[in-house]
């Protein structure tokens, strides 16, 4: 489905497509730094972060220090996401529960969701199943985005809801938003 | 530039050194101090605004001052950490190499062991050189401190190079002097008045 769209202009594929709906919210909410550990499902996105000037995006070596980077963004002024897959959140829950949630700080989280609808590995399934139990013992805002006419309004919200009270968030990207990873490769 | 090996480094004590670098801000410069000790000696070298203190997150002192680096490029920042929690991040160094602000400045405080949970030794302690290791890491610009003096001269040169800057010290097993008050939201939020980010209530 998504993928047909992405046809159309570059334009038009901005706005149709998950990986442009998200670009666009961050740039509408001046969020301009936007570390990352890789996922296949976040290429086009991360490729489109690179290609735009106004974006300062770039691969952190673990999760924990984009996490450990876009707090000391936010103290310093400037509005700042992180990109990473399932397992990646799996290495959080220290910095979440240490730094992030008691010091009340409004970090955006987009988290590509390996391990369901059709994974593959066993181990990722497992990984997959530790997400919503870490993320519901602190109590932290997450959604899991599933269709692409409600995802603009889940992300623009959820961005903003985060700044405004000074609470996490995490975007968990659906399989059944992104098409996710299949077997047959 | 790492050929004077850590051994023939002066052992030097954490808590001095802080109060020596605290000494020479005169510009509002930011301060993120690492988990336990680290943040202890510079919250007793004098509270500051722009003094950010870890209370947990064990490694994170570089990657939050990256971000507070990239977040205000007119600002100097210095990060203190321990050895034992850069262990935990050595891929940061890559990160910070990769993007290198000129306004960061690292301070590695290499006491062999993990001070604050009994003074175990670090898997590093006896066969590794982080300052070599952040060199290979791409930070050309690291430097073990022979003494006090040459530590405060690296503090100064680093002020105005044009990357960034990280400064190995061989230190006692002394513990922190102080105790940080652990408020995480006044912690944060007094850090970000500090930082002009935002206006007290
Ligand atoms: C992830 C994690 N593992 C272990 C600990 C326990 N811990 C707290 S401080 C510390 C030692 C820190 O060592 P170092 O950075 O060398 O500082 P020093 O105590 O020597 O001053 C450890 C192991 C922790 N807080 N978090």
């Amino acid at each position: 489905m998504a993928v047909a769209e992405v046809q159309a202009s570059p334009q038009a594929a901005q706005q149709t497509t998950w990986h442009g709906i998200v670009l666009q919210s961050l740039k509408r909410n001046d969020i301009s730094l936007v570390p990352y550990v890789p996922d296949r499902v976040l290429t086009t996105l991360i490729q489109n972060l690179h290609a735009d000037p106004f974006f300062t995006t770039f691969p952190a070596a673990r999760e924990e220090e984009a996490v450990g980077i876009v707090s000391g963004a936010w103290m310093g002024g400037r509005r700042a996401a992180v990109l990473m897959q399932t397992s990646g959140f799996a290495t959080l829950a220290n910095v979440l529960a240490s730094l992030v949630v008691p010091s009340q700080i409004p970090l955006i989280m987009f988290v590509s969701e390996r391990g369901t609808l059709g994974e593959f590995n066993y181990g990722q399934s497992l990984v997959c199943r530790t997400m919503r139990p870490v993320l519901d013992s602190l109590a932290m805002e997450h959604h899991t985005c599933t269709r692409l006419d409600e995802f603009e309004f889940i992300v623009d919200r959820s961005i903003k809801q985060a700044l405004t009270t000074q609470a996490p968030v995490a975007l968990i990207l659906s399989p059944l938003l992104t098409g996710g990873k299949t077997f047959d490769k | 530039m790492n050929s004077t090996p850590a051994r023939n480094t002066k052992v030097m004590n954490r808590f001095d050194l802080t109060s020596r670098l605290i000494a020479k801000l005169k510009h509002e410069e930011a301060v993120v101090g690492g988990i336990g000790n680290t943040n202890f000696d510079l919250w007793a070298a004098g509270h500051r605004p722009q003094n950010f203190y870890m209370l947990g997150s064990m490694g994170l002192a570089f990657p939050i001052a990256l971000g507070v680096a990239l977040a205000q490029p007119n600002r100097r920042v210095f990060a203190l950490e321990g050895d034992g929690s850069l262990l935990m991040q050595l891929g940061s160094l890559s990160t910070i190499a990769t993007l290198a602000p000129k306004n960061l400045t690292m301070i590695v405080m290499d006491n062999g062991v993990y001070q604050i949970t009994g003074a175990q030794p670090t898997p590093a302690s006896s066969v590794a050189d982080l300052v070599a290791i952040a060199i290979a890491s791409g930070l050309g610009n690291s430097t073990w401190a022979a003494d006090e003096e040459d530590f405060e001269r690296l503090i100064d040169q680093s002020m105005s190079t044009a990357g960034p800057t990280l400064i190995g010290v061989r230190i006692d097993d002394k513990p922190g002097v102080g105790t940080t008050r652990r408020d995480p939201v006044q912690i944060r939020e007094r850090f970000m008045h500090g930082l002009g980010v935002r206006e007290p209530l």
